[in-house]
């Protein structure tokens, strides 16, 4: 069982989404987060105030899988995510130990499909 | 008495009383962090009903009753005492002296609670209601008295304040001055940026200021007249003057026009025009806010910054500025024409030297007060929250409330 996170840009959630759905990836939790990359967040101006290093919206989805299903995660969320220039995001893929489902008390890899 | 000059003031009444709440309130609320929202909410809904009460029991019989030497007013109309629904020679002679006192209620009402953009943030809440209740009887009462009432001695000197330069925005955007520079910076100012955290509410606000404004200075000629709509027209000339002024300033100076420029630079225009509308004829109601709009940019966003003091969300940088700049306007752009008075445009002199001496008197007045009010309340209780309350924000530790609930 593995945890892909993805961090991508807001605008390319519902794209991300679809691809997910068209490889039966169905199961995610998806939260509003704030970051910078390579391009160093955006600077901002109150009064004339200059305020450099505000953070930039992201979203961040966490999607947990059964092995099969890992490499078409990746793939479908580089699909919908992707535009070529910096501030597309990154997908963090790591071991899950356990996975339990509240509803049945299932555990592992049946929980989490 | 007059209907039609009766319903205007009612009306210019609640008009003043929206300037308030919701206006202010939600103007200062957007401009703080998350954290403090209600410390100022609260704050605006407070002054509203402590001077309420504090001026139809003494406040207005200080600023506008029989007067003692040109000083302040003596007691006989406490508790309004004497005043009721006949007119007043002196104020309005069309309408009801309770239409009257209603109107200025409503001005002594704003003053106070234009402060508390300079100490937005740090201050105890029951300092604050001590404060202001003093500050209502030794600044405001008497400021007005000598400017407004028949037999005042700055009046009588043929001082000129349509709608309140002078006694609402100079008194209160000095005495936030003196506030922020004795009551310190923020926790973290100047090594953190402190956003705003709600522009849409500010935008709100300012607007609502904006609309209230009307009843501010058109309300001022107590009457459905002529000069009503003058002050009307001059009030519209000088705002958006002024607002986009601003725009283009920091559009050239920062490279981005702000929406928060918008408003802070209507608001300049609306402070500068008050002393004035009365006065002056709408293309000089133009230039007013255009110079008002530039003053008030180069107050809050170059001055401020190199002197370093922390006049949170800029009383001083706009009331004060704007409000000086508006009344010695008035002594540059009066003219027969427009209100039976001239200025030095007009080659009067000792207009402009008269509108300099309101000025120094009343700048001169409320640093004094300010001063020693705060040394008193200080002393007693403590005008600062402990840093531990400062931290954690004013609306838990003061109100015991949170504005938004991050989990239901």
């Amino acid at each position: 069982m593995k945890l892909v996170i993805a961090i991508i840009q807001p605008h390319k959630l519902e794209s991300v989404k679809k691809e997910l759905e068209a490889v039966d990836v169905n199961l995610m939790t998806v939260t509003n987060v704030l970051g910078q990359g390579r391009q160093k967040g955006v600077t901002e101006i109150y009064r004339g105030a200059k305020e450099a290093g505000g953070l930039l919206n992201k979203v961040r989805l966490d999607i947990a899988v059964n092995e099969a299903f890992v490499e078409p995660t990746i793939a479908a969320i580089n699909k919908g995510a992707h535009t070529g220039s910096v501030g597309d995001g990154k997908i963090f893929v790591i071991e899950l130990a356990e996975c339990v489902r509240i509803s049945s008390g299932e555990r592992g890899g049946t929980a989490i499909g | 008495m007059n209907s039609g000059d009766t319903a205007w003031v009612l009306t210019a009444t609640a008009l003043v009383l929206l300037m308030t709440i919701p206006g202010l309130a939600f103007f200062y609320g957007g401009l703080v962090r998350r954290k403090n929202v209600l410390s100022i909410m609260i704050q605006c809904f407070i002054v509203v009903c402590v001077i309420s009460l504090h001026w139809m029991l003494i406040g207005y019989s200080l600023a506008f009753g029989p007067s003692i030497s040109g000083i302040i007013g003596n007691l006989d109309w406490i508790g309004l005492t004497g005043v009721g629904a006949e007119p007043h020679s002196a104020y309005g002679k069309t309408i009801p002296h309770f239409a009257f006192m209603s109107f200025q209620m409503m001005f002594a009402i704003i003053t106070p609670a234009l402060m508390i953009g300079a100490f937005a943030e740090r201050m105890k809440f029951s300092a604050f209601l001590i404060f202001i209740l003093l500050w209502a009887t030794v600044v405001y009462a008497p400021l007005a008295h000598w400017v407004w009432n028949a037999d005042g001695w700055l009046g009588g000197l043929g001082a000129l304040d349509f709608a309140g330069g002078i006694v609402v925005h100079v008194s209160s955007g000095i005495s936030a001055l003196v506030l922020a520079i004795m009551l310190g910076k923020r926790l973290g100012y100047n090594h953190r940026p402190i956003r705003p955290h709600n522009l849409p509410f500010t935008v709100l606000g300012g607007a609502l200021l904006w609309v209230g404004w009307f009843g501010f200075n058109a309300g001022s000629s107590l009457a459905a007249d002529g000069l009503a709509a003058q002050a009307m027209v001059a009030t519209q000339a000088a705002t958006a003057a002024a607002a986009l002024t601003w725009v283009l300033v920091e559009w050239w100076h920062n490279g981005s026009p702000t929406v928060l420029g918008a408003v802070t630079g209507a608001i300049g225009g609306l402070v500068a025009i008050t002393p004035a509308c009365g006065f002056v004829s709408p293309m000089s109601a133009m230039m007013i806010g255009m110079m008002s709009g530039a003053l008030c940019y180069l107050a809050v966003a170059v001055i401020k910054g190199k002197l370093g003091y922390d006049d949170s969300l800029d009383a001083f940088g706009v009331h004060g500025v704007g409000g000086i700049f508006g009344t010695m306007a008035v002594g540059v752009f009066a003219q027969e024409a427009y209100g039976g008075k001239t200025g030095l445009l007009s080659g009067n002199v000792e207009q402009f030297a008269v509108q300099g001496l309101l000025v120094v008197v009343a700048v001169a007045f409320a640093i004094a007060m300010t001063f020693i009010l705060y040394k008193i309340v200080d002393a007693i209780i403590g005008m600062r929250v402990e840093e531990k309350n400062e931290i954690v924000g004013l609306d838990l530790t003061q109100q015991s409330e949170s504005a938004y609930t991050v989990i239901e």
